[in-house]
């Protein structure tokens, strides 16, 4: 199939469906007349569609590229386009009850859900974007863009805090991810004096093939700002204020996507990044950089898991927890840890989401937050609290989820990869231990016990999307069958030899 | 144009890029802020200008116009906008810097520390490339990291937005110095985000008036960890 349609369509269809939802709007709607909600999965449908017609080719026939070299697909491309679809798909599918519920308590009008469909549909498009570009410019600027159509989400029950949370994350996000695109620039720079053309000079095989030539000491303070900068999106300290904020205000598949998929596409920036300034200036920076960041990272969200009263910002920390491993992971290095790395973004992906949506579900049946004032969620609403319940379960790494074996993966290359690194590895399992502990306790407080009140409000229909994402995270635990080779050519595409 | 004319006229425009940062930090009206950050738009048009005129290539006067437009036209009349809707709204009190948190004195101290900084850190990319325009190449970062400590300092959404362009006009300035611009589509990518984001965060000041009565940062306190 055409390769031009396939690296186009990923981007342009959420874009259309984006347009289409703003089109409806233009007429005046009847009262009580509320956009459909179907046509939001045929974004993610579509993004699959090509994720999976993309990877016979790429597997076939290596990378393809399309509009002069501006888009391109690799196994890396591929595998982080069927996280986002799959993800977006569990989203969207949870969007109509999300929707519901919020009607059903008069905090959302048809004009408000109409330009919920329209921002979550442009985000889709620019995420997509930031995964099929081959240009490191057009990369940042679609990363940049998701902030940007995020904003009004973040913001969008306009109540204090959500207004908080919405101009924390554009000022944190924005001035990060603008030391990123310095970065870029400077990268530009040391391409330009090694003698690549201005056309090529942004073009990451490019870069990767001639990496050899770029000036070492200005690639070192190019690496650096583009770890801060994506690391600013992707949720690590330094810049990770906005994060728990962002995830606990947004609406629950808003937060479901932006923890699932948005944090690990900037990451994915990060690993692409990390070919070129290995091959520039050897493996020990970025390795040092990286384990450095995650480790602060997974202190501070273990920490702060401990403490913390408020559900949804409990799954925001475990989000940082989460990316941090894959940053440990990406220091590692070599064919198991970044193997390890893409399963555990996928594997955090499909979790998180569900965790996520059900917690909106959660929030709407209770009314509130704190961990402290809901009891009994199991013999309240089963379908709901047992899904969360599963979510949290597969978070937390067990058996048969693939986090299981991502962790376990992750575990192995450190202590396998020298003196250095097992030292890091050993303070990481005992950090994650807490976290692990934390999650597990003011989970359990939350689940069990006698429901306060009969189940006034009936549960939604929304069970079928949160159980087939735990389902596609217990099967990849369980075998990777048909994607285990993209999931090595992937780990190929950045480094793993 | 003569060398040496391009090499003085160039640094001018650098130092006018470098002055108008550090009149940010000097005054506390937010209309001068926006003054001053309209100031730094044209220097920084005219340090694109210059380069391209030394290296005669018209793209880059074009781009270099462009970015004179957004960054001393639209941008600080989108500010001036927001800034008379909240004088109409709320009187004196939300148009000035009340209180920062660093006053004037140790505002500039840190300035001329983070220029010395921003000339250490850039030592390596002079000598990559040491032509009149890498030379002046730190200037664009002491900008960088000028923008950053008035984003962290001051109290006032309309200040860190300030604070933000600031940061941004540095790296667009350390683009052109140090590779006569990034590449059109992506030069054409960043100045629409910036624009986006300047206008999301001025619909965010609104909305943060409606619901908090000002718009100080410190009383946005609602979010925290207990």
């Amino acid at each position: 199939m055409n390769s031009a349609l396939l690296l186009t369509a990923p981007a342009a269809v959420p874009l259309l469906t984006a347009a289409a939802y703003a089109l409806t709007g233009t007429r005046t709607p009847r009262p009580g007349r509320h956009p459909a909600a179907w046509p939001g999965l045929v974004s993610p449908l579509a993004i699959l569609l090509c994720g999976t017609l993309l990877a016979a080719g790429v597997l076939k026939g290596g990378a393809r590229t399309a509009c002069s070299g501006l888009l391109r697909a690799d196994a890396l491309t591929v595998w982080m386009l069927l996280v986002v679809g799959a993800v977006a798909l569990i989203a969207c599918g949870a969007t109509p009850a999300y929707l519901a519920g919020e009607r059903t308590a008069e905090r959302t009008t048809a004009r408000t859900a109409r330009r919920y469909h329209v921002l979550v549909h442009a985000f889709l498009a620019a995420m997509c974007l930031a995964v099929v570009s081959a240009n490191l410019g057009v990369l940042w600027v679609a990363v940049e863009a998701t902030t940007i159509v995020t904003a009004f989400l973040v913001g969008h029950r306009r109540t204090r805090t959500s207004v908080e949370a919405a101009w924390k994350y554009v000022v944190i996000c924005s001035a990060g991810i603008a030391l990123a695109f310095l970065g870029t620039v400077l990268i530009y720079y040391a391409a330009r004096q090694a003698g690549i053309a201005e056309a090529w000079a942004l073009d990451w095989p490019t870069l990767v093939a001639r990496s050899g030539r770029l000036d070492p000491a200005v690639t070192r303070l190019g690496i650096t700002l583009v770890v801060l900068g994506f690391g600013a999106k992707a949720g690590l300290i330094p810049l990770h204020a906005w994060l728990p904020d962002a995830h606990s205000q947004a609406p629950a598949p808003v937060s479901a996507l932006m923890s699932g998929v948005l944090l690990s596409v900037a990451f994915a920036a990060i690993l692409r990044y990390r070919v070129i300034a290995d091959a520039a200036l050897g493996t020990d920076f970025t390795r040092l950089l990286l384990a450095g960041i995650a480790l602060l990272t997974l202190a501070l969200a273990a920490g702060l898991l401990l403490s913390q009263r408020d559900y949804k910002r409990m799954l925001a920390y475990s989000s940082m927890e989460h990316m941090s491993l894959i940053a440990l992971a990406a220091a590692i290095g070599g064919p198991l840890a970044l193997s390890a790395a893409l399963l555990h973004i996928a594997g955090h992906g499909l979790a998180k989401s569900v965790a996520f949506c059900a917690s909106g579900r959660i929030l709407q049946l209770t009314g509130t937050t704190r961990i402290g004032r809901v009891r009994g969620l199991l013999a309240r609403t089963p379908a709901v609290a047992g899904l969360f319940g599963c979510a949290v379960v597969a978070l937390m790494a067990f058996p048969p989820f693939s986090l299981f074996a991502s962790e376990l993966g992750i575990a192995r290359a450190g202590f396998r990869a020298g003196s250095g690194l097992a030292p890091v590895m050993a303070a990481a399992l005992v950090l994650v231990l807490v976290a692990f502990a934390a999650f597990a306790a003011r989970t359990a407080r939350m689940l069990f016990g006698p429901a306060p009140a009969p189940p006034a409000v009936p549960e939604g229909t929304a069970v079928w999307p949160l159980g087939l994402g735990l389902a596609a995270c217990a099967a990849l635990g369980v075998s990777l069958g048909p994607l285990t080779g993209l999931l090595h050519a992937a780990a190929r595409a950045i480094g793993g030899h | 144009m003569s060398s040496g004319l391009y090499t003085q006229l160039l640094d001018l425009a650098c130092g006018a890029f470098l002055l108008a940062a550090v009149i940010v930090l000097w005054r506390h009206e937010l209309a001068a802020l926006v003054r001053a950050f309209a100031l730094q738009g044209v220097a920084l048009a005219a340090i694109a200008v210059f380069l391209g005129g030394h290296e005669e290539r018209w793209d880059l006067i074009a781009v270099g116009l462009g970015i004179g437009v957004l960054r001393a036209g639209v941008l600080p009349y989108l500010m001036r906008r927001a800034l008379a809707a909240l004088a109409a709204d709320r009187g004196s009190e939300e148009v000035r810097e009340t209180q920062p948190l660093v006053n004037v004195a140790a505002s500039l101290l840190t300035a001329a520390l983070l220029t010395l900084l921003a000339y250490a850190v850039g030592r390596p990319l002079t000598r990559l490339d040491p032509t009149p325009a890498a030379h002046a190449l730190p200037v664009g970062l002491a900008v960088v990291l000028i923008g950053f400590f008035v984003l962290a300092t001051r109290r006032r959404a309309l200040a860190q937005v300030v604070g933000f362009l600031l940061l941004d006009n540095g790296i667009t300035a350390t683009a052109f110095l140090a590779t006569s611009g990034v590449p059109l589509i992506v030069e054409l990518g960043v100045s629409f985000d910036v624009l986006l984001a300047v206008l999301v965060l001025q619909i965010l000041t609104t909305r943060m008036r409606e619901a908090f009565g000002t718009t100080d940062i410190d009383d946005l306190r609602e979010l925290h960890d207990r």
